[in-house]
């Protein structure tokens, strides 16, 4: 009789917690679990995988050519950090200055490109930088260069690939924590004579950084996975850590190998998200809404 | 009377949180009860038990003598006003105030008639289609009210539902909600934090402390009688001061306090006991000589107007403060001036239960841990 | 001077926030530009026509890849948003434990990179012997969705008054009838901005997919991500100009009180 009644009483509970707990351990919690399980495991000829315990992966992963792709992938993703930063922040500035109705406006059109696949906007550049793509032709028939420019496929269109598809991710934190800012703030910097670039590094900028913070890792972390930027743009020439994964579960068929670097990537990032909370960042700041 | 609620032993805990401990008492048909104490004293807990919001840990609860302590709220025949109104956003007046009659299948004529009684009950004849975000705050306190009442409830739950109105609108309200209650004769179980709301409206008073049930009484008793120090200055104001039995007559107490002697009525004292006798402002009186039976003198601080009367504080040899209120127009000492006080012995309570005597000697703490070392022991 | 100093800085807030949109745009506008292009190749512009919007019906695969992917995005969204909502409900009522477990397995996939996420889930549909295919890519849809469910149906619940629940049941609704009567219509526009985010980011996945899809459930963005580099044909240009306009519709419709508002707005202030 207790032991049912009991049962009553927490049936909402279990009904509504437990669809979702059940589906996150299966699905996120044991998959990763079973990652870690197979970097320590080596690969069979064939290209299965062959459970005996080693750390020869993790080896592998010191190799000068790897370190090399890690450099680059590290370096795309902090150039990408920076310029998005530095474009969004005016841009979000602006934004939050304006009126009610046109915040609303500007924020629909910084979302509604989303609403296309990201690999057809990426193409969308891929015929605008190609050789014979629209802004060599624009250029040239402008008679401003001679010879088309090769832009496609170099390292800096990767760059402009990932702040232009992660662009929003920057924008939106950076909006919140500037909308945020009391105004009343600003007048008191310049009510106590601070000109306006200085209440801009003494007071908007020191109060801002948490979206700052929230917007450099929304930014920074996914732009070392995302391969297809390097593939679309990068044609081959650009490898970020994204496509040294993606190679080794799909081409290479060395799941052992790519499951240490997958290892190695989630050590990363949890350090970085670390860091971010221990300078006062929020982990519910990352989420997109 | 026979009991329409009737709690027992009812104890509540949240956690290590001892919030309602060890409540006893009964609810009788037809009555009007209020449960009045400062917040987070256990009333709102031991409503919400009665609602069935919260179970109890230990302890029984009925309601119209069947045992309640395992149904779900749905499943009682008692209807809640919550502080927050709590209407459904998203339905209209009448889809607020119909909601309990359509979960008991009710016919829809039978519905609307009762709807519309409902309505003019709560006079808001013609709000029908209007949604809540529309009315004022005392417009939705009467919807509120309605969508209770139409289920014809065996005891109507009130919990602090005047908190959010504002002054004028309250005590309008107050006089309303009285004269409701007494047409319809339902039993109504109010929460409040405040007194006067209190002395007003009730037929009886359950004055909470620290999850104790400190004393429950009319209006008049809790007043007049308050049982312990902590219902002495909770209800109304009271000077309280503590006192040993000096001499026992037969119609009469000697009290030695720290600064003097003073009377009142003898309540089964003995010598030497220790005891608190609560005046009230209105109560003590100022003198040029010394009356018989009181030696308390004390400094003539400051008299302030307060508009019907006069609030004068006497400061005494040892610093206590003394109020006390006197009609505007009758004859005052001067500021600065040492007078006697005293007043009519009938008039001081004497408080000298063992219990509540350890309460009022460590003031505002926490007396969960006294009561519960006394209850292990 | 003062004030000129102001106009300056807001007309140049202005004309950056503007090249920031025509950042945004230029790749679409490109797009849609192509679609009506004569020449077969995405290069020059060379005259105008509609015939791409025809041949999108005779492309078989196209047709079967933008099948595969309104199959997934609705059956994941719909799924995500139920178990995402009365998880929402459950974690944001109750405690129990392990509730900090549920809550850190719900940052992850919000905060790794998806692809740690894409070949975890390879991974185990490789243990449990499932084929890839439509069913493993609705799964793993759900599961890299449903935090944002969850995120946008609790921050709702956050302003709801617990009381009116109560109220409810007070007045005799069973806690089923009280979800159905009450609590749902109340945080509506929360789950339905979680489904929104749901459809968007099942529609735009592209990595999870790459490694959850089988030969048999190409998806668009997986059609368009094997024909990339050979080439886009102008069809799919068409196909995604259409979606494009399909989207921005179904949004119009679906916060038309949102545009009216604005429009009111506009109207006022010529008046």
């Amino acid at each position: 009789m207790k032991l049912k009644q009991r049962f009553k009483k927490s049936l909402p509970k279990l009904v509504t917690v437990s669809p979702v707990s059940i589906w996150l351990l299966i699905l996120i919690a044991i998959p990763l679990v079973y990652v870690l399980v197979i970097s320590f495991a080596s690969r069979s000829p064939s290209g299965g995988i062959e459970f005996a315990f080693t750390l020869e992966n993790y080896g592998k992963l010191a190799s000068a050519d790897y370190l090399k792709i890690y450099g680059q992938s590290i370096l795309i993703a902090f150039f990408t950090t920076v310029i998005s930063i530095f474009i969004s922040y005016p841009f979000a500035y602006h934004m939050a200055n304006s009126s009610k109705t046109k915040r609303t406006i500007l924020m629909l059109l910084v979302i509604v490109p989303f609403w296309t696949n990201s690999l057809i906007r990426l193409y969308g550049w891929k015929t605008i930088l190609g050789t014979e793509g629209v802004l060599n032709n624009l250029l040239m028939d402008a008679h401003i260069i001679k010879e088309p420019l090769n832009m496609l496929f170099t390292t800096p269109a990767v760059v402009l690939g990932m702040c232009y598809t992660l662009l929003p991710f920057m924008i939106l934190p950076l909006y919140a924590s500037i909308e945020k800012l009391d105004r009343a703030l600003l007048e008191a910097a310049s009510d106590l004579g601070a000109k306006r670039i200085h209440s801009f590094f003494h007071v908007t900028l020191p109060l801002t950084s948490p979206g700052i913070f929230a917007g450099s890792i929304m930014v920074f972390i996914p732009a070392l996975g995302y391969f297809f930027v390097s593939d679309l743009l990068g044609g081959g020439n650009t490898m970020l850590i994204g496509n040294l994964i993606k190679n080794q579960f799909n081409t290479s068929q060395n799941w052992p190998l790519g499951a240490a670097l997958s290892i190695v990537l989630i050590i990363v990032t949890l350090i970085l998200v670390k860091i971010y909370t221990k300078v006062g960042g929020k982990i519910d700041d990352l989420g997109v809404a | 009377m026979k009991p329409m609620v009737e709690i027992t032993n009812v104890n509540k805990y949240y956690g290590d949180n001892h919030v309602v401990k060890d409540v006893s008492f009964s609810i009788f048909d037809g009555e009007f009860l209020t449960m009045l104490g400062p917040s987070g004293c256990g009333k709102t807990t031991t409503l919400r038990m009665i609602a069935g919001f919260e179970e109890p840990t230990n302890g029984s609860i009925l309601v119209g003598g069947e045992n309640v302590s395992d149904k779900e709220p749905f499943e009682r025949d008692v209807n809640t006003v919550f502080q927050s109104y709590a209407l459904f956003p998203h339905k209209t007046i009448y889809d607020n105030i119909a909601f309990g009659l359509k979960m008991k299948k009710v016919k829809k004529e039978e519905i609307k008639e009762r709807v519309t009684e409902m309505l003019s009950l709560v006079q808001l004849e013609g709000f029908e289609k209007r949604m809540p975000s529309q009315l004022s705050g005392g417009q939705k306190q009467r919807v509120a009210i309605a969508r209770a009442l139409i289920n014809r409830p065996k005891v109507l739950l009130l919990d602090e539902p005047l908190g959010a109105l504002d002054l004028k609108l309250r005590k309008q309200m107050q006089i309303e909600l009285k004269r409701l209650q007494k047409k319809l004769g339902i039993t109504f179980v109010y929460v409040t934090h405040d007194q006067e709301e209190a002395l007003t409206m009730s037929d009886r008073i359950a004055v909470m402390n620290g999850g104790i049930l400190e004393q429950l009484g009319t209006p008049d008793e809790i007043y007049e009688k308050p049982k312990s120090k902590f219902v002495a200055d909770f209800i109304g104001e009271s000077n309280v001061f503590e006192a040993r039995v000096e001499e026992v007559q037969k119609g009469a107490l000697s009290l030695r306090t720290e600064t003097g002697t003073v009377t009142a009525k003898n309540d089964a004292c003995v010598q030497n006991e220790i005891v608190y006798i609560s005046v009230r402002p209105e109560k003590l009186q100022f003198s040029e000589k010394e009356v018989e039976g009181f030696h308390l003198t004390g400094v003539v601080k400051e008299h302030i107007y307060v508009g019907s009367f006069i609030r004068s504080i006497v400061v005494l040899q040892n610093g206590f403060e003394v109020k006390l209120n006197r009609l505007a127009g009758s004859d005052l000492p001067p500021v600065a001036s040492v007078t006697n006080l005293y007043w009519e012995k009938e008039h001081a309570v004497v408080m000298h239960s063992r219990q509540h005597q350890i309460f009022s000697l460590i003031d505002n703490v926490d007396l969960g841990e006294h009561y519960e070392t006394e209850t292990a022991l | 001077m003062k004030q000129a100093k102001e106009k300056i800085i807001k007309a140049l807030g202005k004309i950056h926030a503007g090249l920031i949109l025509l950042f945004l745009y230029l790749p679409i506008m490109v797009v849609v530009v192509f679609s009506f292009n004569t020449s077969k190749r995405n290069i020059v512009f060379q005259g105008f026509t509609l015939e791409w919007y025809g041949k999108i019906f005779e492309n078989q695969r196209l047709l079967e890849s933008f099948k595969n992917t309104i199959i997934v995005a609705l059956t994941s969204t719909v799924i995500t948003t139920v178990i995402g909502t009365i998880g929402a409900i459950g974690l944001y009522k109750y405690k129990f434990k392990g509730k900090g477990v549920v809550d850190a397995l719900m940052y992850i996939p919000v905060v790794i990179p998806e692809i740690i996420l894409g070949i975890a889930l390879l991974s185990i549909f490789a243990i449990m012997k499932m084929p890839l295919g439509i069913l493993t890519l609705i799964i793993a849809h759900v599961t890299f969705s449903i935090p944002f469910v969850v995120f946008t149906v609790r921050a709702r619940l956050n302003g709801f008054d617990p009381s009116i629940e109560e109220a409810a049941m007070d007045l005799g609704a069973g806690r089923i009838r009280t979800f159905f009567e009450v609590t749902l219509p109340c945080i509506m526009p929360g789950v339905l901005a979680g489904a929104m985010l749901a459809l968007t980011l099942s529609m735009d996945d592209v990595i999870i997919s790459f490694f959850t899809t089988g030969p048999t459930s190409t998806t668009l963005p997986m059609q368009i991500y094997s024909m990339v580099r050979s080439g886009v044909s102008p069809d799919v240009n068409a196909l995604s100009t259409l979606i494009l306009v399909g989207t921005i519709a179904v949004v119009v419709i679906t916060q038309g009180g949102l545009f009216s508002l604005i429009k009111t707005k506009i109207t006022k202030k010529k008046i």
